[in-house]
């Protein structure tokens, strides 16, 4: 009998292709927009990882030189034999590509996941040439070395491995290292560092690692983005399910009463609609990956310029990755079919034959009450509800209160449009619209979110990138960034440049930890370059005074929020140095507190601390001039130098890129509501025609019904609209303003892009448009028999 | 399969089926072998010799605390040569190894250090004597006098030694064969050295004396490719007399050793009069471990049982073996050091 059920189900589909299409279109659209998403993101995960763990990031505490530059190998040895197990990385680049040197012998195990396999030869790694592990993609990239090339699949991307001796060789820096890994068992014996190496700091372990602390800031919205398209695609999916099931009603009556059990019935079409969710899965999928191979080059250039995180620009399927994928689009089929079955299994058998779909409009009162009782669940949780999740569930709460505020909202403002309505067709049109709003509303709400979503994610990126700008030129107000190797360098620096420069601003820095947190201490000259460039995010009067008195400290947001201080709190920076804050500033993408101390304090704390980054101040054209001078006169290497207007071209490009993933993700999330718009139109089209007839047969030509059905689409896309962008800004304050706050310690600053906005609006337009064009025109070629046919028909 | 594992796994490959204990039986290629009739040259031979695959100086001692009661200590380098050079810088083939330990008759403490040659991290000097690894050192202006250091996780130590009596060559001047087939070794010993010092334990420092037994090998092939391991003895018996022997276990034992006199004489002793047979075995990191002999020299009239003070001296290190403080007692009373290699699990 299964199979006869089975077989009749599926007769639906055979005589009705148009909803099998949006069914399994909907949902393919849905699964490949939320896997493509999150295929960019498993693919920076795994990266990430296996930076972290080929090169100790993360697990590991680090020992790195106090002014940054490079340790002795002296020193290193010197480490060793007071008791120190530690093992020496060094670190640096070849034609963009990142070359790690590790000592095999003292490195942690577990460290390099470098499957050397059997039959390698350890002479060969350590000794002679040396030989370089790297993925083939990677090798591809490098000039001829001399090293032998060995293919590692489990190396990190863009990153080669090879022995510290032959690092050093490679890299032109005999007798340096970069940074030292503490291991984590050390000898009781062991003496202090400051005795040994007191131009050495240890820093903690991360937990995770800095860049993927950093980068998790762009996954998370990636995956805001991702989650959004998939709820809209899933309205898509509910429409399509909602109107097939009420359309077999009589069919299931009929099945029923020739003796199929409820039981079974509903359990065969679990299966037809899991059968179905399956191949839409597939197929979404397929397509997710497309999306992700297009779009991953410009995520990982965009991460590997922003953060400096290496990303492999190929895409691998992982199992976990397509397995989430259907496990979604089952998931999805589900959500979306409860409500049919709940209303299936409670269905009398002899009642409720009658296709209910246009019933749903007396539901209208209790959506609304539900959409507002949702909007008043975000705004309590945004305004006392405490930690990520309780963003994420008012980020929640918010858009499907809001996408189910729409079809309410939407037939008020009809209401109020139709009643200074003077004209009969007039009147006619805002009726006939108001009257359709019931069948078009998921897809409505598919656009309204889709447009929401897009005006929350692009007010975000837009507001980053004008206040990762803005604060580039706080930070990098100096036209020119020099850092010594040694202190008898930082002195010809200095020598060189007090004729050549306007100022020379030393830049000096200690790692403590400060009020229980570790931080950075910095230290400012009382110069203008601070004072001009410089803004707070609050501020005692008189700040920059107060700081060149020694009367006080600035802190950085991350500092201010975590631990929990407020303007003229006072915090400990020595036991008997007690200064209160003066001023908070924005400190985009670090990860730890940052304290600013006066030149003179900062020297008396910590005397040992010598200067050995600058930052020049020149006028622009003298920029080059200076540069040259510093490269003959004081033997500083290019990379040693750095250019303030290079750092902001190479910002600048990195958003441009930013942006083509934005805009390419906008495209595809209207796309997919201007599909549902389609689709609900096509399904509406032949419902509508007894209502359409009347209208013809009094004189309204077919294309002029058509032009009115085209005309109404776009009204109700620009209602939409309207209604989505608070929505969007909503979402966007949501995103940046609490969700940011609870996941990284910092607050973006919103701002607001009005021409973006009517960009966005105008796309929307356009996919109504588009999708109303095909429906429209086959109305405006009805046959006159067929409307004619509707009088002969009529039930 | 990381980096680490694999670089112990070519420092000393270990493959107990073919190629004897931690690849000791693997072709010597173009390393320098052992000649016999070459004389051993002091204080030039006290050091490295890059030219052979490996070479250890091999410090046991045996103590007791201020209550009696009795401690172990070893203090080994290990050097094994990739290629036979030297040269200084990352690129020399001379890799190093050093482990550590301190015997109590409840607990065995372990340290191992590795070291590339080359870069001052790990090396030995002849002349003033020095031999380190890490913060572990054997140092001295001489040979006669040492002090010793070595340290881990959860203890430390730090002791001076004194040489008492004079070096002693084993086998033909020093040329020590380790085979029925030929293969050989230079060895030759400090077993004369009175120790004081302090060891650093979880529960406080201990002030020690005791006395301790140096021994210096070098080779490039001493195993025969049938030999899986070896049981050597280090004995010092209460009159002042000394044996070291040692039994190569393969498909036929092969045993060796040297009777040292109070005075410094050294005869050695050719292969089967020597014996060493297990009286009882012990569980220990999943092997079954011989920890009580019954050791026979008839030409000394020597007949006793030897005892392991912790059978648990385990050195699970990165090539696992049995190493630790052994009691005597029978024809003979004294103590020693009992190094048991290639048992398998």
């Amino acid at each position: 009998m299964s199979w006869t059920v089975l077989a009749a189900l599926a007769s639906y589909w055979r005589r009705n292709p148009l909803q099998l299409v949006t069914l399994l279109v909907g949902l393919a659209l849905a699964t490949a927009l939320w896997s493509g998403v999150q295929a960019i993101n498993a693919e920076a995960r795994s990266s990430y990882d296996a930076a972290a763990a080929t090169l100790g990031e993360g697990s590991y505490a680090q020992i790195t030189a106090r002014d940054g530059g490079a340790i002795a190998q002296q020193e290193y040895i010197a480490m060793r034999r007071a008791g120190w197990a530690v093992s020496p990385v060094i670190e640096g680049r070849i034609d963009g590509v990142r070359i790690v040197g590790l000592e095999p012998l003292t490195a942690p195990g577990g460290l390099g996941p470098v499957n050397l396999g059997a039959g390698t030869d350890l002479g060969a790694f350590l000794t002679g040439p040396g030989q370089i592990f790297a993925r083939a993609a990677t090798l591809d990239r490098l000039p001829v070395l001399g090293a032998q090339r060995v293919i590692a699949p489990d190396v990190a991307p863009n990153t080669v491995l090879t022995d510290i001796g032959i690092a050093q060789r490679l890299l032109g820096r005999a007798g340096q290292i970069d940074r030292l890994i503490v291991l984590p068992d050390q000898p009781i014996t062991r003496r202090p560092l400051s005795d040994i190496a007191p131009d050495l700091a240890q820093a903690t372990p991360q937990g995770g690692g800095d860049v993927a602390r950093l980068t998790d800031s762009f996954h998370l919205n990636l995956t805001a983005f991702g989650l959004l398209s998939f709820a809209v695609g899933l309205f898509i999916v509910h429409g399509a399910i909602g109107l097939a099931f009420e359309q077999r009603r009589p069919m299931i009556r009929s099945m029923r009463a020739l003796g199929v059990p409820l039981g079974r019935l509903i359990a065969l079409m679990a299966v037809e609609l899991a059968i179905l969710a399956l191949i839409a899965g597939a197929i979404g999928i397929a397509l997710g990956y497309v999306i992700a191979a297009v779009l991953l080059p410009d995520v990982a250039a965009t991460l590997r310029g922003l953060y400096g995180a290496d990303l492999s620009g190929q895409l691998t399927l992982r199992p976990a990755w397509w397995l989430s994928g259907l496990a979604i689009a089952l998931g999805g089929t589900a959500v979306a079919a409860s409500g049919v079955f709940w209303s299936l299994a409670r269905m009398s058998l002899l009642s409720g034959a009658q296709p209910r779909a246009l019933a749903m409009a007396q539901r209208g009162g209790a959506q609304a009450a539900l959409a507002m009782a949702l909007l008043t669940l975000s705004a309590v949780m945004a305004i006392w509800g405490e930690g990520l999740l309780a963003g994420f569930a008012m980020l929640g709460a918010l858009l499907i209160g809001g996408a189910l505020a729409l079809p309410p909202l939407l037939a008020l403002v009809l209401k109020l449009a139709e009643a200074p309505a003077r004209t009969p067709v007039a009147q006619w049109f805002w009726a006939d619209t108001r009257q359709q709003v019931p069948g078009l509303s998921l897809a409505l709400m598919a656009l309204l979110l889709a447009m929401a979503a897009n005006v929350g994610v692009s007010t975000m990126v837009s507001s980053f990138r004008l206040t990762f700008v803005g604060f580039l030129d706080q930070r990098l107000a100096s036209e020119l960034y020099v850092s010594a190797e040694d202190a008898a360098q930082a002195a010809t620096i200095v020598a060189v440049a007090s004729d050549r420069a306007d100022a020379i601003l030393p830049i000096l820095s200690v790692d403590r930890t400060v009020a229980g947190l570790p931080a950075e201490i910095y230290s400012a000259r009382d110069h203008a370059t601070y004072r001009d460039n410089w803004q707070f995010l609050r501020a005692m009067p008189d700040a920059w005074n107060r700081l060149a008195r020694g009367k006080g400290v600035l802190i950085n947001e991350q500092m201010f929020r975590r631990a929990k201080l407020d303007l003229g709190d006072a915090i400990a920076l020595a036991p008997d140095v007690r200064l209160p804050v003066l001023g908070v500033y924005g400190d985009y993408g670090n990860s730890i507190g940052q304290v600013i101390v006066t030149e003179a304090l900062f020297r008396s704390l910590y005397p040992d601390v010598t200067a050995l980054r600058f930052g020049l101040r020149t006028t622009p054209d003298e920029a080059p001039a200076l540069r040259a001078a510093l490269r003959t006169e004081a033997g500083l290497s290019e990379a040693a130098m750095i250019d303030q207007a290079a750092i902001k071209a190479l910002s600048l490009s990195v958003f441009e890129r930013t942006f083509t993933v934005t805009t390419a993700l906008n495209v595809l999330t209207l796309a997919v509501a201007g599909f549902a718009i389609l689709m609900s139109l096509l399904t509406l089209a032949a419902i509508r025609l007894p209502q359409l007839a009347p209208v013809w047969a009094l004189g309204l030509t077919r294309r002029r019904l058509a032009l009115l059905d085209l005309l109404r689409a776009l009204v109700l896309a620009a209602l939409t609209a309207v209604l989505a962008l608070p929505l969007g800004l909503a979402l966007a304050w949501a995103l940046l303003a609490v969700v940011n706050v609870e996941a990284f310690g910092w607050r973006l600053p919103m701002y607001l892009f009005p021409l973006d906005y009517i960009r966005l609006t105008a796309l929307a337009l356009l996919a109504a448009a588009l999708a109303a064009l095909w429906p429209a025109w086959r109305l405006s070629r009805i046959p006159p028999a067929r409307l004619l046919g509707v009088f002969s028909n009529e039930r | 399969m990381n980096v680490k594992v694999l670089v112990m796994l070519l420092l000393l490959p270990f493959q107990a089926t073919a190629q004897g204990f931690a690849g000791l039986g693997t072709t010597a290629e173009e390393f320098a072998r052992p000649i016999l009739g070459t004389a051993l040259e002091f204080p030039a031979d006290h050091g490295p010799h890059p030219e052979y695959r490996i070479e250890w100086w091999y410090l046991t001692a045996n103590m007791t605390g201020p209550d009696g009661t009795p401690y172990g200590l070893q203090w080994t380098l290990f050097r094994s040569a990739l290629a036979p050079r030297g040269g200084e810088g990352w690129d020399t083939p001379q890799l190093w190894m050093g482990h550590a330990a301190v015997t109590t008759p409840s607990a065995h403490h372990v340290a191992e250090r590795l070291a590339r040659g080359g870069i001052g991290q790990a090396g030995a000097e002849a002349d003033p004597f020095n031999a380190w690894i890490d913060d572990w050192h054997m140092q001295g202006p001489d040979l006669d006098q040492l002090s010793l250091t070595a340290s881990g996780t959860d203890f430390a130590y730090d002791v001076d030694l004194t040489a008492t009596g004079p070096l002693v060559l084993h086998g033909q001047n020093g040329y020590s064969v380790k085979s029925a087939a030929g293969q050989a070794s230079y060895y030759y010993s400090q077993p004369f050295y009175d120790l004081s010092g302090t060891l650093t334990l979880p529960a406080g420092d201990v002030a020690v004396t005791g006395s301790a037994w140096l021994d210096r090998e070098w080779s490039s092939q001493p195993l025969a490719e049938d030999q899986q391991g070896w049981d050597w003895f280090s004995l010092s018996f209460d009159n002042g007399d000394k044996l070291m022997g040692f039994v190569l276990r393969g498909d036929t034992d092969y045993t060796s050793g040297t009777w040292i006199t109070a005075d410094g004489a050294a005869t050695a002793l050719p292969n089967g009069a020597f014996s060493a047979t297990a009286l009882s075995w012990h569980a220990v990191a999943g092997r079954e471990v011989p920890t009580e002999w019954q050791i026979r020299l008839p030409d000394r009239s020597v007949d006793v049982t030897v005892t392991a003070i912790n059978p648990d001296a385990w050195m699970q290190t990165s090539v696992p073996y049995w190493e630790g403080p052994v009691t005597v007692s029978g024809s003979h009373a004294g103590n020693g050091y009992l190094e048991m290699t290639g048992y398998g699990q």
